[in-house]
């Protein structure tokens, strides 16, 4: 393109009053995402109590953090909890939008049902679950009725396996939403090509496996993110299924922020958390984006 | 802001328009929500009721931890309440350095609370730099073991009477699928536990050596790996609880369900709720029987600083309506508490709010870790005993190293 010459609108003005009306936008983005985060970081190196207070600690707080078990117990639940839940809410997710791709009947009553727990909130699944998986009222009593007095199936009472216990209540919750996301993505496959993939004689998996997942590769990502963000932000399923019990073996980061920031009246430790916890969301999606963006910047 | 301005216009005249004149509504926030504390409230608002104006009920349910939160957001974020409730001590601290909360002193003076208010270490606690920020409501002692004498009586064993005995009676209970000793999944619960353990165990000495000098080197010793030894044997009685709520422990306990709980005398309110009568029913070992000190901790109102002027004369009304000896001594008996003055009638106090009573009247009293520690040092105590509590492969040994850590780091 040859630079613009004097009597041409400079490139600032053009589109003036979409760029007028987004400015509410952009101060938004800028004073309370950009601004807030700031904030929270410089914040993160004072020893604030109840309300802020500027006096510089350096890094004690993070020393704090890293020393605290509860901390590393919510770092390893989330990690364990993270990874569970992005590989079975995607394979579970496809698999099912898979299946209902198979041109069944009652295709639209199997939809309203798997995805109707997503129009539940996490408090309302959480509860649920808490009763479904307790010793006395739930899974456990039922099977010993029928007669297997024995059978044990307690998670939320027992600190090796409870996050698990959270985990089938994620999962229960949000399959059906990534379900919807991936079959919407198969039928935006042409139709041509299963055709194509037929005449070839390529068996149905392998036509899933090589040419359909990697078509859907936008889906799958938009998905990811969709995903990836409920990981790190759990809390309230949390809340309500264990309160991060029993002791502290079910703690997550975002429940040992809003604890220091509110319950142990530390700003200071909660922020250094929550600057943690950016820091590793940062970490993830700082290579993902160079990749995304980066490759299709050289392309186009 | 100014839809805001509207609807705070619209409900400040629908309120004038339906009370009579000179009635304001008063909104007070506070954390009582299970039965005997419901009852408990409701004379607070009667009282506050008769004097023409309104108590407006801010409960909010899921204890103080859930709810101190909520208050405090609101007040710092310039949402504030008419009066609310605070353990008083160290919780409210930096909203009163902040001025954020009213000074009471001027009406104090007038009403004398340095005289009618005792042990004088309530107001205390309400004072900063000379100045009364709080109106105490209630003494509240964590230091009681509350024990089921129908359990006893089903496995075949004599109520103790004291921790040593009970620990001794636990295989007894358990035999006949009674849990010894329930503890509630609260985190405040077990670390509240522990606390009356070192208390009793340890000696008041030991206590205050630890929390009020947080002496790391002492907390490392030989004392306190005794109280640690205590709080093992607790665990491990305590093991087939499974329930969250205070009040849920104390209803195995009042059902006979379990044998004992580790709890404050707030849990009486809950027995004379259900019907149990002191002594028959159930039995109350203060300081778990060894120790007979209690702590003169408890519930206090602050008035958070109002600009209308209305509204900062009732919240006058309702700080002389908390102190009022009718008050005292109707709110008093159905919390379970002991009332904050010495010169009202408690013949109608119960076997255990008298043993409570003659504690206070040979001065034996301790304070306790609301006033000692900060909310911080609290949190960390809570996680450290929660976790302990629940997880048996947490050694009292490596529990009481981070037990050093905690209190070396205390301010």
């Amino acid at each position: 393109m040859t630079p613009t010459d004097a009597g041409r609108p400079s490139r600032l003005f053009r589109n003036l009053n979409a760029k007028i009306a987004s400015i509410p936008m952009v101060l938004t983005a800028l004073v309370i995402f950009v601004g807030g985060t700031a904030w929270t970081v410089v914040y993160s190196f004072t020893n604030s109590k109840l309300l802020p207070r500027l006096s510089f600690v350096g890094t004690t707080q993070y020393e704090r953090l890293w020393a605290a078990p509860r901390w590393h117990m919510a770092v390893e639940n989330l990690a364990v909890y993270g990874v569970l839940s992005l590989v079975f809410s995607l394979a579970i997710g496809f698999l099912l939008a898979a299946l209902m791709d198979q041109k069944i009947r009652f295709e639209d009553t199997f939809r309203t049902i798997f995805l109707y727990p997503f129009a539940l909130s996490f408090i309302v699944t959480g509860l649920v679950w808490q009763w479904l998986l307790n010793p006395d009222f739930g899974i456990q009593q039922v099977v010993r009725n029928l007669g297997w007095e024995s059978f044990t199936f307690d998670p939320l009472y027992n600190a090796d396996i409870v996050i698990y216990g959270i985990l089938i209540a994620g999962l229960w919750q949000g399959t059906g939403l990534i379900m919807c996301l991936m079959l919407a993505g198969l039928r935006g496959i042409d139709v041509e090509i299963w055709k194509a993939a037929r005449v070839d004689g390529i068996p149905t998996w392998k036509t899933y496996l090589f040419i359909v997942i990697p078509m859907m590769r936008p889906v799958f990502v938009t998905t990811l993110v969709i995903i990836a963000s409920g990981i790190v932000k759990v809390y309230d399923l949390v809340v309500a299924q264990t309160s991060g019990g029993p002791g502290i073996a079910s703690e997550v980061p975002a429940k040992y922020v809003y604890d220091y920031m509110f319950l142990a009246q530390n700003l200071g430790q909660g922020f250094a958390a929550s600057t943690m916890m950016l820091l590793s969301v940062v970490i993830v999606i700082v290579p993902w984006a160079y990749l995304e963006f980066g490759r299709r910047r050289r392309h186009g | 802001m100014r839809y805001r301005l509207l609807t705070a216009a619209f409900a400040a005249g629908v309120a004038y328009s339906a009370g009579p004149v000179g009635a304001t509504d008063l909104e007070v926030t506070h954390w009582w929500t299970s039965g005997g504390e419901a009852a408990a409230v409701a004379e607070l608002a009667k009282a506050f009721d008769a004097t023409g104006n309104k108590w407006i009920d801010g409960a909010i349910a899921g204890s103080g931890g859930t709810a101190r939160p909520i208050m405090i957001s609101r007040i710092t974020g310039g949402d504030p309440m008419g009066a609310t409730q605070f353990n008083h001590g160290r919780q409210a601290e930096e909203l009163v350095a902040a001025g954020l909360m009213r000074d009471l002193s001027d009406l104090a003076a007038k009403e004398k609370w340095t005289e009618i208010v005792r042990p004088k270490s309530l107001l205390d606690s309400c004072t900063l730099d000379g100045k009364i920020y709080c109106v105490p409501v209630n003494i509240h002692s964590w230091q009681w073991l509350w024990l089921s004498n129908k359990a006893f009586e089903d496995a075949g064993v004599a109520i103790p009477k004291n921790w040593d005995e009970f620990v001794a009676a636990a295989p007894a209970l358990e035999a006949k699928g009674i849990v010894p000793l329930a503890v509630g999944g609260q985190p405040w619960q077990t670390s509240g536990a522990f606390d009356v353990l070192l208390m009793s165990v340890g000696g008041t000495d030991t206590f205050l050596k630890v929390y009020k000098d947080k002496d790391a080197e002492f907390a490392a010793g030989p004392e306190i790996a005794k109280v640690f030894k205590a709080a093992d044997d607790a665990r491990k009685m305590a093991k087939n609880t499974n329930v969250q709520d205070w009040n849920q422990a104390t209803n195995m306990v009042i059902t006979g369900k379990a044998g004992g709980q580790i709890m404050g005398d707030w849990a009486q309110g809950e027995f004379q709720v259900a019907g149990k009568v002191a002594g028959k029913d159930y039995s109350c070992l203060p300081g778990l029987g060894l120790n007979a000190t209690i702590a003169t901790g408890g519930d206090a109102f602050y008035f958070p600083l109002l600009k209308d002027a209305e509204k900062s004369k009732a919240q006058e009304v309702l700080a002389t309506t908390l102190l009022d000896p009718k008050t005292q001594v109707a709110f008093n008996l159905k919390k379970g508490s002991v009332p904050v003055r010495g010169d009202v009638d408690l013949n109608t106090a119960n076997d255990c709010m008298k043993k409570g009573l003659d504690i206070l009247a040979e001065g034996n009293i301790i304070p306790w870790t609301d006033q000692l520690l900060t909310q911080d040092t609290q949190k960390q105590k809570e996680d450290l005993f929660s976790e302990f509590f629940a997880n048996a492969s947490l050694t009292p040994e490596d529990a009481q190293k981070r037990f050093v850590d905690i209190i070396a780091a205390a301010d």
